[in-house]
């Protein structure tokens, strides 16, 4: 599984990618977790507001640090 | 933080018609003004229309300011269809700015819609 996190260094940015990382711990998973934080990069990914997040190519909520059980959800919908 | 962050605006995402009439051009404008104020954030509507998943998500538990150019209510029925609650809503003709097809728009009556979204923004705090 491979996890974008879409940011440019800022707060949120970094507590998206610490939730996204303790939630994988909590569902015993592993994945790739990526940082993108050039600018053109988040811009082409369709993130309208940082941060951002995707989930095996899809992108799945940006512009708000979402909860746990939403980061759950969002991993089990692409965990097949 | 880093300089390029776009985290700020984040809290209020503003939806407007952009309809094919000069007031759903000046409900564009006035979005596009704001947003360059800072008031708030451009989003798209067509997203939103389309079910793209990722826009009706990243507008849940935020300020939604709708700007429809008319009563035929397009942006707010789109609103309707996802079940997304509109915050603050706008209709530019009943802010006594008459609906034609004619796309030279007046500068007051953008400023009209911007200083009606500001008022509503504030009073709804």
């Amino acid at each position: 599984m491979e996890i974008k996190i879409f940011g440019t260094g800022c707060p949120k940015c970094k507590a998206l990618h610490q939730a996204v990382v303790e939630t994988l711990n909590e569902m015993g998973l592993s994945a790739d977790v990526k940082k993108v934080e050039k600018l053109d990069e988040i811009v082409q990914a369709g993130v309208m507001l940082t941060p951002g997040l995707m989930v095996n190519g899809k992108l799945k909520v940006f512009g708000k640090v979402p909860g746990k059980e939403d980061i759950k959800r969002y991993i089990e919908e692409e965990k097949q | 933080m880093a300089d390029t962050c776009t985290c700020a605006a984040a809290p209020v995402l503003i939806f407007p018609c952009s309809g094919g009439s000069n007031v759903g051009q000046i409900a564009n404008q006035a979005a596009v003004e704001l947003t360059k104020e800072g008031v708030g954030k451009l989003f798209c509507l067509a997203g939103i229309g389309g079910h793209v998943e990722s826009f009706i998500e990243s507008s849940k538990g935020n300020r939604l300011v709708v700007i429809d150019g008319c009563p035929t209510a397009c942006a707010k029925k789109i609103f309707d269809h996802v079940n997304l609650p509109v915050t603050d809503y706008i209709v530019v003709t009943g802010l006594d700015i008459k609906k034609n097809h004619n796309f030279d728009l007046e500068r007051k009556d953008i400023e009209k819609v911007c200083a009606e979204v500001k008022k509503r923004l504030q009073c709804n705090l």
